[in-house]
């Protein structure tokens, strides 16, 4: 039994001694299944908790940008404000809409929840706590956060409404445009990692992170990333999917209760993904603040655990998201494709170039 | 121009116009159903009348008739009239529409159908505006009775 | 009305959409039957009544004084101003001398009235156009100017603070230090206003050039108010009919040319610093004196026809009184500015997007019950 071999900075033998323990006790096979279940429970419980505090703090956040208190009532500074939200979900009627295509809409609810929920299993969260750590991790958060769109596309046409569609539709055709822009600005981070695998993105940041070691491209790679990331995942300024002034709710207007939660969680879930994406890719993951060989400078850094790193950097990244969405007005439709299809997209692919030109010359850092 | 000159200038084109001679706010000039739209036509487009806004276009039930009231406004002059038409048949009450002249009479004159009940020729989507669509008679009229939900004192 | 077309090999058909009664950004109960290509707008028809009370019709049964308390519901952002038309008119009828006190304070609170109109219109604005935030500003500098009515009259929104003669009573001690304050505050938050939305880039993409309406077809559809000026019809009944004390103040009536939604937008923010301007000219300089004239218990107006037309926040209100010399009118019309700028929609919209068409409906301030009446 080294069930007790824990450390705060490196997770991996934590997770070995568990694994071992299980095999050990029981046979390889079940051992393994028992771990995989594991690691699923794990994760709901961690999706359900973000959720939850995420909720609250966009609430909050919000409330301070709008010079306002926010909750205040249930709970120590409205803390306890989300759980309540949840009950009261959970127990209210789960309408379907009249000649609406029930198996469709029943599935979409779950569509949408599952794709935010096996790219998570792809994060770094910290040193050895990843649950999947592919040689092709990025490639595989990009194409599988993909099947999101679909749920929301399902959503919208077995509604049965209206306004559901236009906001389908409008979902549909945002989200395969900026995800070319997404893909395209984390590869020109790849050319210099020269891998996809997350754990090796990470580690070729151990002496600085790329947004100060990637030059130019890296912070105009960044700039782009992070506009197109908030489109992606359907938050404002950019969220027409669900624009509650022109189509009600978009998408989901017609779902409730638990259903509802569902596409709420996802939402966030998304936020956190695309967050923690960003945190991996330009800012090191878990790994600390670290300049080149200042020795002394690196090791004091170290003091802070990963996963404090990790979870700081997606703060950050977070507060700026949620900061545009409390201040700007929503673009129309097609300023949104235009965005992308004539700026987004062509300065992305020159600064792949561009960045190409840099990781020859050995211009980076 | 002053009311005089309106005035002398609207006799000149309908001598059968009617005009009261009491001074009121405004220069009163009251026709028939059949005077309507030429006139208003005339007033809105003479070079010298240009009565180019409708401020106000309502009706009026005053028992033995009903009467269609139109203020007018020139914007290059800055005169104002009241043009009103005096509609004697209760039961089938017809006048022209002017919302080929004054666009914002479109909706006006359908909220004189709705309450008064005075049909509009040639109006372009003549239906009830503020009540429902099934309502039965005109509430504004005079002779109105709504046991149910006008209490009377 | 549906017409089928061929785009890129395949079938596409026009539909309809229901915008309302029930829409967060109809701002009341009014339906917009909508036909639509795609996202395209091909035609909006306005069906309203939703909320239709005919107080036209209670007035016949009112006497003069009942009347001025119905006004209050029908544009309730601009209540004073209703109020206020209401006894001007009877005032008119009556030939009345007023205490020039009451009229430098009806002007007052009329400037004060449109202020805080203009600011719940911002707010409302930039929530149509997807900034939340903005609505929660509007709402905490117009805070400070309901405190000032409900210290002064003892109700917030639908004040009921005129009388046909004057007022229900006289301002209250704080009621010029805290106008005064309150342009103060005002004066250093409303630079706050113009970074926050004025200036911004998706702001300025959303509204300029969306919404054109000409000069012509504004007048035509009697499109008053700022609604009407950002398109160049000069239409300030303020300036063309002056009443109360607009005519010994100076102020300018803001013209915009461009008649789309920025054009619109920029009237109603220049307005406020107008009103601001005409109420620091008036608030140290109100003249001592009754705050009432002298009326009978008993209101009878002499027979015959009285109008008046005032100009309140959203345009020209007109109130039309025929009387027949009893205790109650024979015929009371409110000419709402609401009902016109409403009509000029389906011109205005045709051929935008969905998105544009709220902008749009925010630029002409629409409230439903003055439009219903």
């Amino acid at each position: 039994m080294t069930l007790l071999n824990f450390s705060i900075y490196d997770f991996s033998a934590l997770i070995n001694s568990i694994d071992a323990w299980l095999v050990e006790t029981f046979s390889p096979t079940l051992g393994h299944l028992i771990g995989l279940v594991l690691v699923g429970t794990c994760f709901l419980i961690f999706t359900a908790l973000l959720g939850l505090s995420l909720v609250y703090i966009e609430r909050k956040i919000c409330a301070f940008f709008q010079q306002r208190l926010g909750p205040m009532r249930v709970g120590f500074w409205g803390t306890a404000q989300t759980v309540a939200d949840i009950i009261k979900l959970l127990f209210k009627e789960s309408l379907i809409t009249k000649k609406s295509d029930k198996f469709l809409f029943n599935l979409a609810a779950f569509v949408i929840m599952m794709a935010p929920f096996i790219v998570l299993s792809a994060i770094p969260f910290a040193k050895g706590l990843q649950a999947l750590d592919l040689n092709i991790g990025l490639f595989f958060i990009i194409s599988v956060s993909s099947i999101g769109v679909t749920g929301i596309l399902l959503a919208g046409w077995s509604s049965n409404n209206k306004y559901s569609l236009i906001g389908a539709m409008r979902s549909g055709a945002q989200i395969v445009s900026y995800e070319l822009s997404v893909a395209i600005s984390l590869m020109t981070i790849v050319i210099l990692t020269g891998s996809l695998q997350l754990s090796e993105i990470i580690a070729s940041q151990s002496d600085g992170w790329w947004i100060f070691k990637g030059n130019i491209p890296a912070i105009i790679a960044f700039g782009v990333y992070i506009i197109a990331s908030t489109a992606e995942t359907n938050r404002g300024p950019f969220d027409m999917a669900e624009a509650e002034s022109e189509i009600t709710a978009g998408f989901h207007t017609e779902y409730s209760g638990i259903k509802f939660a569902f596409f709420f969680l996802a939402e966030y879930v998304n936020f956190f993904i695309i967050s923690a994406v960003g945190a991996t890719v330009f800012f090191g993951g878990w790994m600390p603040l670290h300049i080149g060989d200042a020795t002394f400078f690196n090791s004091a850094m170290d003091v802070i655990p990963p996963i404090v790193w990790f979870f700081g950097k997606i703060a950050v990244i977070m507060f700026f998201i949620m900061w545009f969405k409390w201040t700007f007005p929503r673009l129309r439709i097609d300023q949104l494709l235009t965005l992308e299809w004539k700026y987004l997209l062509p300065i992305s692919i020159i600064n792949l170039l561009l960045m190409s030109i840099v990781a020859l010359k050995g211009w980076h850092f | 121009m002053n009311n005089d000159q309106i005035k002398e200038r609207i006799l000149q084109w309908f001598p059968e116009a009617e005009i009261p001679a009491e001074t009121g706010q405004y220069l009163n000039v009251i026709v028939t159903p059949e005077m309507l739209h030429p006139l208003a036509e005339k007033l809105r487009y003479s070079a010298d009348t240009k009565f180019d806004y409708l401020f106000c276009l309502t009706g009026v039930d005053w028992v033995t008739h009903l009467m269609v009231v139109y203020h007018l406004d020139s914007t290059k002059f800055g005169h104002e009239m009241v043009l009103k038409v005096k509609i004697p048949d209760r039961v089938d009450p017809v006048v022209d529409t002017v919302c080929d002249i004054w666009k914002t009479a479109e909706f006006h004159e359908r909220e004189v159908y709705d309450l008064f009940g005075v049909k509009f020729r040639n109006h372009p989507d003549l239906r009830r505006i503020l009540l429902e669509d099934d309502w039965e008679g005109y509430p504004m009229r005079k002779d109105y009775k709504d046991e149910a939900n006008i209490v009377e004192l | 009305m549906i017409t089928d077309k061929t785009v890129l090999g395949s079938e596409t058909q026009e539909y309809f959409i229901n915008m309302g009664p029930q829409h967060p950004s109809t701002h009341g109960v009014l339906r917009l039957l909508l036909t639509l290509d795609g996202e395209i707008i091909r035609k909006v028809e306005p069906h309203m009544g939703y909320i239709h009370r005919s107080i036209e019709k209670m007035c016949e049964k009112d006497s003069y004084q009942q009347i001025v308390h119905l006004t209050d519901r029908m544009d309730y952002l601009s209540c004073h101003i209703n109020n206020e038309a209401v006894c001007l008119t009877v005032e008119q009828g009556l030939q009345l001398e007023i205490p020039e006190r009451v009229k430098v304070i009806r002007t007052i609170i009329s400037e004060l009235t449109r202020l805080s109109s203009h600011q719940l219109w911002w707010g409302v604005m930039g929530m149509d156009l997807g900034a939340i935030t903005t609505f929660l500003y509007g709402f905490r500098d117009r805070e400070m100017i309901t405190d000032i009515f409900e210290e002064t009259c003892g109700a917030r929104l639908t004040m009921n603070y005129n009388v046909p003669g004057g007022l229900m009573f006289d301002i209250h001690p704080n009621f010029q230090k805290r106008t005064k304050d309150f342009i103060s505050y005002f004066k250093t938050k409303l630079p706050e206003y113009k970074e926050l939305l004025t200036g911004n880039v998706i702001f300025e993409e959303r509204t300029k050039g969306i919404g054109y309406i000409s000069k012509e077809d504004v007048i035509s559809y009697g499109v008053t108010g700022p609604s009407g000026r950002g398109s160049g019809f000069s239409c300030d009944i303020r300036k063309h009919h002056p009443y109360s004390a607009y005519d010994r103040v100076q102020f300018k009536e803001i013209l915009y040319e461009d008649g789309d939604s920025y054009a619109r937008y920029m009237v109603r923010m220049d307005e406020m610093v107008e009103s601001m301007h005409i109420i620091e000219q008036l608030i140290d300089n109100i003249p001592e004196g009754d705050y009432k004239a002298k009326t009978k218990a008993v209101i009878k107006l002499p027979a015959g026809e009285y109008y008046k037309r005032v100009e309140t926040a959203r345009g020209e209100l007109g109130v039309y009184i025929i009387s027949d010399n009893k205790k109650s009118p024979y015929r009371v019309k409110f000419r709402s500015p609401g009902f016109s700028n409403l009509s000029a929609l389906d011109t205005m919209a045709r051929g935008c997007k969905i998105a544009d068409l709220v902008a749009m409906m925010s630029t002409l301030d629409l409230v439903i019950p003055d439009i219903d009446r």
